[in-house]
């Protein structure tokens, strides 16, 4: 199909010998738009530090499933999750969950990069007042090292008064991830994050994305196959609302022949019905 | 099969744009023969002294409005500073918070009623509210019934723009853990603010030019006011007595002071559109 495609296997690239406990476990997470169901007991273990892909055909509902994470469907008033996501152990699903400290430790970066109508500075001190105590001098240090973090420092720090909107698009989705990860989450969830941007600065996000893998847990959407098998070291197929398969994202590519070709519908529907899969690092 | 010829046809698609089209130009043209007389009339009456000075007793010539130019300034800013706050939060709760409930709806419809409420009755219901207890007219009662007039005018406008607001900038706020009130109030409202600022114009606008609200609230006086507590010299209630007088100096002045206001109100008019196309550039 393209330059990518692999004659050898390609081998996972993350082994372990014991597996840590999972940061994230969802169980049998079923997702309401109004009378529409659009998740079915999706089952999925997120491993810490490492990055999770989710994959699968437009609208099957990749984006709808890690938004349950920090539960910003909350927004809409018939929107509705039923089951468990468990991070650390803990179920965020349940109402007495503080929503503001569940979403300080779940960053989340969109499809498309929207800066808030602020000064880049502000962009990215806007999250750190809402969270910490600090100083001025300490929350200049935070917004500079979460903008290093996110790999725009040197291009913006002689313009952090301007405003977010007067970067380029790269560059705001840059910033996007500088103020999810200066309030020091544990998790952050991408989705799409490359989509709206070009392949130059996918390129970068993607490098910055393989750099934040050592501090943060991370599950990203992705439509670009080619892009998860770069990133990733699990991957979960979605399809129709459920998790079609779940593993090592070498096991999964090769089983599908994800590089190769478009899995055909039949196919696919056939697999469909069985057993939810747990992951790896669980079973 | 036969075709329909034409003609009937051409001549319904005539008179309909004649139609159409006269109509828009009558509007116009009313609305330029109103500015052209009031220019025409009251530009005479504008000098120093109409800004400075105050009103003469009748018979005697020369003078100004300059107490009821304050008192049109000051009525309107308090009114401002009260219906402003109250209708901002009031857009907030129908865009933000109501989630299209019930209460949601009937608040939107209550904020429409108000909305075509004649002003006389504002007015009345100001004066039973304020002026009766009180036993006398006063600024706090015309305050409150322009307050009133401007209400549903900065509710329903700031519950449009907050719409127009995607929500994928409130998804990316609340993502980061910040809690909705400052999600709305710091991130959304700077994303709003020209049209906000073009809705608080118009309800200024709407409000500049009243007459039948201050009559039984605000009244009028010829001199210079201490307190709201008291009655309030003010422009259009002093355009509808001295338009109806039979002194030519007098006459001369509310021409004056309707271009005053109307010039007043247009600016704003303008203003309000030159922020919201700044909105969309």
């Amino acid at each position: 199909m393209t330059d990518l495609s692999l004659s050898t296997p390609i081998m996972p690239a993350y082994h372990d010998t014991a597996s840590p406990p999972p940061k994230i476990s969802v169980r049998n997470l079923n997702f309401f738009y109004g009378p529409q169901q659009a998740l079915f007991r999706n089952n999925l273990d997120i491993a810490p530090q490492r990055v999770t892909a989710i994959i699968g055909p437009s609208g099957c509902g990749k984006s709808t499933h890690i938004r349950v994470y920090n539960r910003i469907f909350e927004l809409y008033p018939d929107y509705r999750a039923e089951g468990e996501v468990l991070l650390d152990g803990q179920n965020i699903l349940d109402p007495a969950q503080d929503l503001m400290e569940l979403r300080r430790r779940l960053g989340m970066v969109f499809q498309r990069p929207i800066p808030f109508p602020l000064s880049i500075y502000d962009n990215v001190s806007f999250g750190l007042q809402q969270h910490y105590r600090l100083s001025k001098s300490e929350t200049a240090d935070w917004v500079e090292e979460a903008l290093r973090g996110a790999a725009l420092w040197d291009e913006v720090k002689d313009s952090l008064h301007r405003p977010g909107t007067s970067l380029s698009g790269g560059q705001q989705q840059r910033l996007c991830i500088g103020r999810a990860i200066v309030v020091k989450p544990e998790v952050l969830l991408m989705d799409e994050p490359c989509s709206a941007i070009d392949p130059v600065a996918t390129a970068k996000v993607e490098e910055l994305i393989l750099e934040l893998k050592s501090k943060y847990t991370i599950a990203i959407v992705t439509h670009n196959m080619q892009q998860a098998a770069r990133i990733s070291d699990y991957t979960a197929f979605f399809y129709r609302g459920q998790i079609l398969d779940f593993g090592a994202t070498g096991d999964i590519f090769n089983k599908y022949s994800l590089l190769e070709d478009i899995p055909r519908k039949e196919h696919l529907d056939s697999l469909l019905n069985f057993d939810q899969p747990l992951g790896p690092s669980l079973s | 099969m036969k075709l329909r010829p034409p003609t009937g046809r051409r001549l319904t698609n005539l008179a309909v744009s004649i139609w159409a089209g006269g109509s828009a130009l009558l509007g116009i043209l009313i609305l330029f023969w109103i500015l052209y007389v009031v220019l025409a009339r009251g530009l005479g009456a504008l000098n120093l002294a109409f800004f400075t000075q105050m009103p003469t007793p009748p018979g005697i010539s020369g003078g100004g409005l300059a107490n009821a130019i304050v008192g049109t300034l000051g009525l309107t800013a308090v009114a401002t500073l009260i219906a402003v706050p109250m209708g901002l939060m009031a857009g907030v709760y129908l865009a933000e918070f109501s989630d299209d409930s019930k209460a949601g709806d009937f608040s939107r419809f209550s904020a429409n009623v108000l909305m075509g409420m004649p002003s006389i009755i504002v007015g009345i219901f100001a004066y039973t509210l304020v002026v009766v207890p009180l036993g006398h007219f006063s600024g706090y009662a015309g305050a409150l019934a322009l307050a009133i007039l401007m209400l549903p005018v900065i509710t329903r406008t700031t519950e449009d723009m907050l719409r127009l607001v995607p929500n994928t900038l409130r998804e990316s706020a609340l993502a980061l853990g910040a809690p909705r009130w400052k999600v709305t109030l710091v991130i959304v409202f700077r994303a709003a603010k020209s049209g906000l600022i073009t809705g608080i114009l118009l309800a200024v606008a709407r409000v500049s030019g009243e007459t039948a609200p201050l009559l039984f609230t605000a009244l009028n006086s010829p001199y210079w006011f201490s307190s709201l507590g008291e009655p309030i010299p003010n422009l259009t209630v002093t355009i509808y007595n001295y338009a109806m007088s039979p002194y030519p100096d007098w006459q001369q002045k509310a021409w004056g002071a309707s271009l005053l206001i109307t010039s007043g109100v247009l600016i704003m008019t303008i203003l309000a559109r030159f922020f919201l196309r700044e909105r969309k550039a």
